[in-house]
C-alpha cells in the first residue's frame, strides 16, 4: 500500500491487519516487514507544507528526505541542528523521528527529541490526531510528538511533522587529534565538554574529530584556544564534506545505536571490536556489529537499537513496564503496529 | 473505610494536615481567583510515603493533587475539593550530582534554583529558568514542562529532565528515561513531561546539567513604541544570531519594575533585553554584530552590562516584573500565549485594542525570542464584574494567539485556567486521544482531576 494521502493512510490503517511503515528504507531492521504484516509504504506521503524561515520553523509531510528538508533550509542559511544520520542515503523525517537519531551535530543544541515541536499522526483505529504546535514554544495538551522520538511506529503513523531549525554557523572549522591511548582521548573529551563545540566525537581507537561553528571573525582565535587545550590537533582542510561522511553510519554487518556516556566508553570499548564512532561527547555510539557481538550486548543487559542487518527483535531491552503497556492499548488497542 | 483514619496510618500528626486554619494555604495557588478546601494535606518525606498515599487514594477513590510550592499561574496545583494535597517540598534532596555526567538527581519538591547553585562549583548549571525559580520546584516544573527566558536556544524543561522516577495513578512505580541525551525506545519521558499531573507523581528526577557559559554579553534597549523592540528581534534574528534570551518589557511594565525593585531602567514605551552568551572570542564578535544591528533599529538608548553585578540587575527588573505589578493594581490575570514570532506587532496593536474596549489595564512582559507573551491583565477583584471582564479579555487574548497560528501556553499550562480553550486548539478528536490515554493510566480520574481537559 503506498497512500498518498492521509484519508488514505486513515483507510489503510482501518483495513489492515498488522502494518508496518517504511519509506525510505534506510534503515531495513526497523522497516522490513515481519510474518503476517502489511507493509505501509509512505514515501509517496512527501513534501514542505510551511515554512517560515524568520520564525525558524517547518512543517513536512513525514515521508518527506531529509535531504530534501535540509536543501531548502540550506538556501535560507538554515539547518536541521540535530543533524539526522542516513540524510544521503534516503532517510526521511518520519522515519528519522520513529528509530529517534540525531548524528554528530547534536552535540552543540540537541537531538530530534529537543528540535520536534508538532506531530499528525494516524492511531490504531485509523483516527487523526494532532499533538505539539507550529511555534518553537508551546506547552498545551499532551506530548504526543514527544512520545513518537524512538517509538518506531508504536502508536501510530506519522503524517505530518513541524520541527523548529537554527541558522547555520557563518562559518565552521574542524580539528583532528589522533593520540595514542584511550585513556589519553577520553581525559581531553573530558576537559572539551565545557566548550561551545558543534561536534565532539571520537573514532577508536583514540582519534578526536571536534568541530567548531561561529562567526568567522572568531574562528582562528577559538581553534588556537581548542589546540592549546588539546595540546595539539590538525585543521581538517574538507571540513563540511567530513561531517557529511561521519553521518552515512556506512557500519555493518549490523548497524547498532548503543547510547553511552563518556565514563562507560572503556566498558563498550571492551565488546566492541567493528567500525564504530561515538558522537556528542560519548553520548552514543553507531557501531557496526557481527550477529554474536549483538548477542552478546543482550547477554550483558547493554541497551540497543538495530538499524540494518536481519534481526527479529531490533530493540532491546523491549519496552514492557506499565506505562508503555496503557499508552500502547489507548492508542493502538488492536495491536496494529510494532512492539505490539 | 476512613480516608482521615487509613491516612493517619501512613502520616503521624505533624504531617497530616485537617485543621481549617492549616489548610488555608493550600487552598489556592498562584491562580488565586479560584479556591477549593481539601479534605487533607499530606506532607510526605519519602517516596516510599508518596507511593502508599497514592495507592490509598486509588483504593478509596479519593482524588489527589501533588503540589510543590503553589507557584502555578494556571492554577495546576488547585485541590480538588475534599480530595487530598500530596505536597512534596519536604521531598528536597539532591540526591545525587555527577559533574563528569553532568547530571543531577533530584527529589520533586528540590527548588528549580537550588540545582543551579548546588552545580555551580564544577562549572555547570541547570538552564531551564522560569521567572519563579527561586520558589518553584522541580516536580512541578516537570509536570508543566516550564519555560523560562531561554527557550528558543535551549528548549523548555522537556529538553532538560533525562529521566525520572514516577508513580503512576494506578500506583504502580516505572522508571522513564535514563541518564544520556540519547536513548532507544519510545520516549516515554517526554509524553510524562508537560502532563500537569495527570498521569501520575514524578519521585525522582534526572536533569541535565550544562556548562556555564563562559561569556554572556548583556544589552538593553530603549524604543519609543513596543513595535520598535518587536521589530529589532525580527532584525536580530535576521542577523543570523541565536541569543541565549530576548525580552520585552513594555511602560507599564517598566513602571512597575522600577517602582518594587529599582533595576535603574531608561523611561520608555519598550525596553529590549538580549543576552548573548558563550565562548568569550565568540560573544565578543556577536557582540559587534548585535551593536550594529541595534543601532539601525531605531534604539534611542542603549546600555551594556559592563559587570556581573550590572547584569543582575537587567534581569533582575525583568524577573519581578509580575509580582511588581502587583503595586499596580490589587489583582491582576497573567496569561502566556504563543504567537509566531513575525506576528508579534499585530498581537500587541489587537491587545492595546482590546484593552481599551474593555476598559481594563494590560501591562507586557514578554519573551520575545520564542513570541512567547505575558499580558497581565490588571484588575479589582472587589469592584462587581471586573474579575469577569478580565477574564473575558484573557479569553480573546488567548483566542487571538490561536487565530495567529500558536498556541494558548507557552509553560504555564492549561490547568484550570484554559481547560476551555485547549478545546479550540485540538479538535474534539485530538482531545479524546489524550483522555483515553488518561483513562488507561488512571480510570477514576483520581491525578488532579478538573485540569486540562474541558470535561475535567
Amino acid at each position: 500500500m503506498r497512500p498518498r494521502s492521509v484519508e488514505e493512510v486513515q483507510e489503510a490503517v482501518r483495513q489492515a491487519g498488522r502494518l508496518r511503515v517504511q519509506a525510505g528504507g534506510t534503515k531495513p531492521a526497523l522497516s522490513a516487514p515481519r510474518e503476517g504484516e502489511e507493509v505501509l509504504d509512505l514515501s509517496g506521503l512527501r513534501g514542505v507544507l510551511e515554512y517560515a524561515p524568520e520564525e525558524f520553523v517547518f512543517t513536512a509531510l513525514a515521508g518527506t528526505p531529509v535531504a530534501e528538508v535540509e536543501a531548502l533550509l540550506r538556501a535560507h542559511g538554515q539547518h536541521l541542528p540535530f543533524h539526522p544520520p542516513l540524510a544521503h542515503e534516503g532517510a526521511t523525517l518520519g522515519g528519522t523521528v520513529a528509530a529517534g537519531l540525531s548524528g554528530p551535530l547534536r552535540h552543540r543544541f540537541g537531538g530530534v527529541r529537543d528540535f520536534i515541536l508538532g506531530v499528525r499522526f494516524v492511531d490504531g483505529e485509523g483516527r487523526l490526531v494532532r499533538a505539539g504546535g507550529k511555534v518553537v514554544k508551546n506547552a498545551a495538551g499532551f506530548g504526543f510528538h514527544r512520545l513518537m522520538v524512538g517509538s518506531l511506529g508504536a502508536f501510530g503513523v506519522m503524517v505530518e511533522l513541524s520541527f523548529k531549525v537554527f541558522p547555520y554557523p557563518r562559518s565552521t572549522a574542524t580539528l583532528r587529534l589522533a593520540l595514542g591511548r584511550l585513556e589519553e582521548a577520553l581525559e581531553r573529551m573530558e576537559r572539551l565538554l565545557a566548550l561551545d563545540l558543534m561536534a565532539l566525537d571520537l573514532e577508536p581507537p583514540a582519534t578526536l574529530w571536534v568541530r567548531l561553528g561561529g562567526l568567522p571573525e572568531s574562528l582562528p582565535l577559538r581553534v588556537e584556544r581548542l589546540q592549546a587545550l588539546l595540546g595539539g590537533g590538525e585543521v581538517v582542510e574538507e571540513d563540511e564534506a567530513y561531517w557529511e561522511e561521519a553521518r552515512r553510519l556506512a557500519y555493518g554487518p549490523l548497524l547498532v545505536k548503543i547510547p553511552a556516556k563518556l565514563p562507560e566508553i572503556p566498558r563498550l570499548e571492551a565488546l566492541l571490536a567493528g567500525p564504530r564512532r561515538y558522537i556528542a561527547g560519548g553520548e552514543a555510539v553507531y557501531a557496526g556489529l557481527e550477529p554474536e557481538e549483538r548477542e552478546r550486548l543482550k547477554a550483558l543487559g547493554v541497551p540497543h537499537l538495530v538499524l540494518k542487518g536481519e534481526v527479529p527483535d531490533p530493540l532491546f531491552p523491549p519496552p514492557q513496564d506499565p506505562f508503555f503497556l496503557k499508552v500502547k492499548r489507548a492508542l493502538d488497542p488492536r495491536g496494529r503496529f510494532p512492539l505490539s | 473505610m476512613d480516608p482521615l483514619k487509613a491516612l493517619r496510618a501512613i502520616y503521624p500528626p505533624s504531617r497530616l494536615l485537617t485543621r481549617e486554619a492549616e489548610l488555608v494555604p493550600y487552598e489556592s495557588d498562584a491562580l488565586t481567583a479560584y479556591r477549593a478546601r481539601p479534605l487533607a494535606v499530606v506532607l510526605p518525606e519519602t517516596e516510599e510515603e508518596v507511593v502508599r498515599t497514592v495507592r490509598l487514594c486509588r483504593e478509596l477513590g479519593l482524588p489527589f493533587v501533588a503540589r510543590g510550592s503553589g507557584t502555578s499561574l494556571s492554577g495546576g496545583s488547585l485541590p480538588v475539593e475534599g480530595g487530598v494535597v500530596i505536597a512534596l517540598n519536604r521531598m528536597n534532596r539532591i540526591l545525587r550530582l555527577d559533574p563528569v555526567r553532568r547530571i543531577a538527581v533530584v527529589e520533586p519538591g528540590v527548588v528549580n534554583l537550588e540545582v543551579s547553585k548546588a552545580a555551580f562549583p564544577y562549572g555547570l548549571y541547570y538552564a531551564p529558568d522560569p521567572s519563579s525559580q527561586p520558589v518553584s520546584t522541580i516536580g512541578g516544573n516537570l509536570a508543566f514542562n516550564s519555560g523560562g527566558a531561554h527557550c528558543l536556544r535551549y528548549g523548555m524543561t522537556a529538553n532538560h529532565v533525562l529521566g525520572a522516577k514516577v508513580v503512576l495513578a494506578t500506583g504502580e512505580v516505572v522508571h522513564l528515561g535514563g541518564e544520556g541525551l540519547e536513548g532507544v525506545g519510545p520516549d516515554l519521558l517526554g509524553l510524562f513531561v508537560g502532563s500537569e499531573g495527570l498521569l501520575g507523581i514524578a519521585l525522582q528526577v534526572t536533569l541535565r546539567l550544562l556548562p556555564r557559559p563562559e561569556r554572556y554579553h548583556t544589552l538593553l534597549a530603549a524604543y519609543e513604541t513596543l513595535e520598535g523592540a518587536g521589530e529589532a528581534v525580527s532584525r536580530v534574528i535576521g542577523a543570523g544570531l541565536l541569543p541565549g534570551a530576548m525580552e520585552i518589557m513594555d511602560r507599564l511594565a517598566i513602571e512597575a519594575a522600577e517602582a518594587a525593585v529599582g533595576a535603574g531602567y531608561p523611561q520608555a514605551e519598550a525596553l529590549l533585553i538580549v543576552e548573548l552568551e558563550g565562548e568569550a572570542p565568540e560573544v565578543e564578535a556577536e557582540a559587534r554584530l548585535l551593536e550594529e544591528v541595534i543601532a539601525q533599529s531605531g534604539a534611542y538608548e542603549v546600555r551594556v552590562a559592563r559587570t556581573e553585578e550590572e547584569r543582575q540587575r537587567i534581569w533582575k527588573g525583568r524577573k519581578a516584573a509580575f509580582s511588581a505589578v502587583g503595586r499596580l493594581s490589587p489583582d491582576y490575570l497573567v496569561q502566556d500565549g504563543v504567537v509566531p514570532r513575525s506576528r508579534l506587532g499585530e498581537a500587541l496593536r489587537e491587545i492595546q485594542r482590546l484593552s481599551q474596549a474593555y476598559g481594563l489595564r494590560v501591562a507586557n512582559v514578554f519573551h520575545a525570542g520564542d513570541g512567547n507573551l505575558h499580558p497581565l491583565v490588571l484588575y479589582d477583584g472587589k469592584k462587581p464584574g471586573e474579575l469577569e471582564r478580565a477574564e473575558a479579555l484573557a479569553g480573546e487574548i488567548l483566542r487571538l494567539c490561536i487565530r495567529l497560528g500558536g498556541s494558548v501556553t507557552g509553560e504555564h499550562g492549561v490547568g484550570m485556567e484554559k481547560r476551555a480553550y485547549l478545546a479550540e486548539m485540538f479538535s474534539p478528536q485530538d482531545l479524546e486521544a489524550m483522555e483515553r490515554v488518561r483513562l488507561e493510566v488512571d480510570p477514576g480520574r483520581l491525578a488532579n482531576r478538573g485540569k486540562v481537559f474541558p470535561g475535567g
